[in-house]
C-alpha cells in the first residue's frame, strides 16, 4: 500500500542555513509516528516541507503517492490536514465556527454537524457556542483540534498539539489520535513528551540539527545513546505495568562520558 | 440576513432625512411640490442638489466600509484600513498632483489621478501580498507606503506654483461630497462595481484567515488568489472612494468594528453589514456637516476625524484583549 506520507532525502535551507538534511520518512495508514527532538532541530520545518508549506531544497515530499509540489490546493487538503503549532486565532469566532473551518467545502448545515462531533470528540460541546478568545489555552488548543478531526483527511499532521495541556487532556489528545489511526488514517505528531510519545505512538522519529537520527518503535528508538545525541540528556525507557516510560532522566553536562547500564 | 435587512432601511430612512433636511428649509408645500414636479425649484434642491450628493456620500461610505472590512480580515487587524496600506495616501497624491499641474480645468482629471494614484499603491501591495505570507509585514509596508505618500503629497504643496491650487489641494484633503452630480455617482461606480465582486468573492478566504496563513493554505481555497481579489477589490473601491469624495478617515475603521460583534466576529460576514454601516455613517456625517452652523460649510473628512480618532482609540483599547496569545 503506498504511505500516506512518504519523504526522500527531503532537505530544506532557510536563509541560506540547512535546516532539515536528507530525512526519509515514510507514515502509513493506521500508525501513528511521533516526531521527536529538541527545540529548533527542524521539525515544524519538516512538518511544513512535507506539506508543501515551504520549498525543499533537496528530495521530495509524496502525499498518497503524489509529488506534495505538483498538487493543487483542493487535491492538497483532501491528502492531508494539518494542525499548526500556532495557536493564536485572529477573531473571536465561536468554538463550532472554528471547527467547522475543518471543512468549508460542506454545506453549512452539515459542516455544523460534523464541527459539533469533533468538539464531541474532544469533550468541547458545552463550549461550542463560547468565542475562542473567552476560552483557557488549553481549551482553545482542543478546538483547534476539533478543526483538525473535521478535516476527515487521511493523512493528519499536528505539531505539538499536547503542548501546555494538563495530563488528561494530554492523554485525550492522544488517544483520539490513536482512535482516528485505528479508524484508518495515518497521523503523524511532534511531541516533547518522551513517555507520553513512547506510550502512545507505534514508531518515532528522532531529529536531532536536521537529521533523523532514529526511525524504530519507541523502546527501539530512545535508546540512551539517542536521547543523548537528540537531547543531550541521560536516561532509559523501561517497560512498566505494560506501558513504556522513561527513567532516569537527567541533563548531561560537558565532558561527561555517556554510562550506559542496561 | 436580518442585520443587513435592519441596516438596508437605517440606510434608506438616512437617506430620506439627508434628502429632506439642508440649509434651506422648506415648507410641506414645497416638498409636494418637489415630489409631483422634478423640475420646479424645490424640486432642483431635492433631486439635483441633495440626491446625488446623498448618493455620493452612501457609495463613498459603502466602498470604504467594505474596504476596510476586507483589510481587517486580510490582515487579521481590527485597527486596519485603507489608509494603514497606504491607498489612500497615494489616491490623494494623484490628486494633489493633478490640481498641482492646473489639470482641474479639464473635467474628470482629478478623479482619474486620484484613482491612479489608488491603483499604483494596490499594483504595489498585489505584489507584495504575492510575496509577503506574514500579514504584519504587509502592514509594515502600507506605513512605509502611506508615509510616502504623505511625504510625496507635502513636496507637491511645497512646490505648488499658486496659492489657489495650494488651497485646492487642502480642500480636497479635507474630503466632500458637496456638488457631486448624478454624473460623478456613476462615474465611481465603473471601478466600485468590480471592487465589490473581488471582496464579495474573497469573504470566504477571510474566514478561513482567522485560524492563520499556514492553516488556510492547506484548507482547500484557493487562497492566493483569494488573497489577491481582496486586495485589488478594496484597492478598487478605495479608489473610488477617494476619487468622488477626497480623503475621507476613519469609516473604514469604524464600520466593520460597529457591526462585527453582530455577526460572531466572523471577517467574512462583516463585509455586507460593514459596507452598509459606512454608507450610513457618511451619510449622516455629511447630514452633519451641512446642518452644523457655521460660517464655512464643514468638510466631510474634518466630521469623520472629530468623531473617528476618538473611536480608533476605543477600538485599540478594546482590540488589546485579541493580541493576548
Amino acid at each position: 500500500m503506498t504511505a500516506a506520507l512518504e519523504l526522500t532525502d527531503v532537505a530544506v535551507d532557510i536563509a541560506g542555513r540547512r535546516v532539515v538534511d536528507g530525512v526519509n520518512l515514510a507514515v502509513s495508514r493506521g500508525e501513528v509516528v511521533g516526531l521527536l527532538g529538541a527545540n529548533g532541530c527542524g521539525k515544524t520545518t519538516l512538518l511544513r516541507a512535507a506539506l508543501g508549506l515551504m520549498r525543499v531544497t533537496g528530495g521530495e515530499a509524496k502525499l498518497a503517492g503524489r509529488a506534495v509540489k505538483g498538487l493543487g490546493e483542493g487535491a492538497r487538503s483532501r491528502l492531508a490536514g494539518y494542525l499548526p503549532q500556532e495557536r493564536r486565532v485572529g477573531w473571536n469566532l465561536p468554538a463550532w465556527r472554528v471547527a467547522a473551518l475543518g471543512a468549508p467545502h460542506l454545506p453549512p448545515a452539515q459542516a455544523r454537524e460534523v464541527a459539533l462531533a469533533a468538539l464531541t470528540d474532544v469533550e468541547m460541546s458545552h463550549l461550542a457556542e463560547r468565542g475562542v478568545f473567552d476560552m483557557s489555552g488549553g481549551e482553545r488548543a482542543r478546538v483547534l483540534l476539533a478543526r483538525l478531526l473535521a478535516t476527515d483527511a487521511p493523512l493528519l499532521i499536528a505539531d505539538e498539539p499536547a503542548a501546555g495541556l494538563d495530563p488528561d487532556a494530554q492523554l485525550l489528545v492522544m488517544d483520539i489520535l490513536r482512535a482516528r489511526a485505528a479508524a484508518g488514517a495515518a497521523v503523524l505528531v511532534t511531541l516533547h513528551d518522551l513517555s507520553l510519545a513512547a506510550r502512545s505512538c507505534d514508531r518515532l522519529a528522532v531529529m536531532a540539527k536536521g537529521r533523523l537520527v532514529a526511525d524504530d518503535p519507541p523502546r527501539a528508538a530512545l535508546t540512551p545513546e539517542v536521547l543523548r545525541e537528540a537531547f543531550g540528556v541521560g536516561g532509559v525507557v523501561i517497560e512498566r505495568d505494560g506501558s513504556m516510560v522513561l527513567s532516569g532522566l537527567r541533563r548531561i553536562l560537558d565532558g561527561e562520558r555517556l554510562v550506559f547500564r542496561g | 440576513m436580518r442585520l443587513i435587512a435592519l441596516l438596508a432601511v437605517l440606510l434608506g430612512l438616512s437617506l430620506v432625512v439627508s434628502i429632506g433636511f439642508g440649509e434651506t428649509s422648506l415648507t410641506a408645500a414645497q416638498y409636494h411640490r418637489s415630489l409631483i414636479d422634478p423640475s420646479s425649484a424645490p424640486g432642483e434642491i431635492l433631486w439635483s442638489l441633495r440626491a446625488p450628493r446623498a448618493v455620493a456620500a452612501a457609495l463613498a461610505g459603502a466602498a470604504l466600509g467594505l474596504a476596510g472590512a476586507v483589510m481587517q480580515g486580510l490582515l487579521r487587524n481590527p485597527l486596519a484600513e485603507p489608509g494603514v496600506l497606504g491607498v489612500s495616501a497615494f489616491s490623494a497624491l494623484g490628486a494633489a498632483a493633478a490640481i498641482a499641474a492646473g489639470w482641474a480645468i479639464s473635467p474628470g482629471a482629478i478623479e482619474g489621478a486620484a484613482l491612479a494614484g489608488a491603483l499604483v499603491a494596490g499594483v504595489v501591495i498585489v505584489g507584495l501580498a504575492a510575496r509577503l505570507q506574514e500579514p504584519q509585514s504587509l502592514i509594515l509596508f502600507g506605513v512605509a507606503l502611506s508615509s510616502l505618500g504623505g511625504a510625496l503629497t507635502a513636496l507637491v504643496f511645497n512646490l505648488s506654483p499658486s496659492p489657489v491650487a495650494t488651497a485646492d489641494i487642502l480642500s480636497w484633503l479635507m474630503g466632500s461630497v458637496a456638488n457631486r452630480d448624478w454624473g460623478d455617482c456613476g462615474a465611481a461606480l465603473i471601478p466600485m462595481i468590480p471592487g465589490v465582486a473581488l471582496c464579495a468573492w474573497s469573504a470566504r478566504g477571510l474566514t478561513m484567515l482567522t485560524l492563520g496563513e499556514d492553516t488556510a493554505a492547506l484548507s482547500g481555497l484557493p487562497m492566493a488568489r483569494l488573497r489577491l481579489a481582496a486586495v485589488a477589490g478594496a484597492a478598487l473601491l478605495t479608489g473610488a472612494a477617494v476619487a468622488m469624495a477626497g480623503v475621507i478617515g476613519f469609516v473604514g475603521l469604524a464600520a466593520p468594528h460597529l457591526t462585527r460583534a453582530a455577526v460572531n466576529d466572523d471577517p467574512g460576514r462583516t463585509l455586507a453589514p460593514s459596507a452598509l454601516a459606512g454608507a450610513i455613517l457618511i451619510v449622516l456625517a455629511d447630514l452633519a456637516a451641512r446642518v452644523i452652523p457655521t460660517p464655512e460649510e464643514l468638510k466631510l473628512g474634518v466630521v469623520t476625524a472629530l468623531f473617528g480618532a476618538p473611536m480608533f482609540a476605543l477600538i485599540a483599547w478594546r482590540a488589546s484583549r485579541s493580541w493576548r496569545a
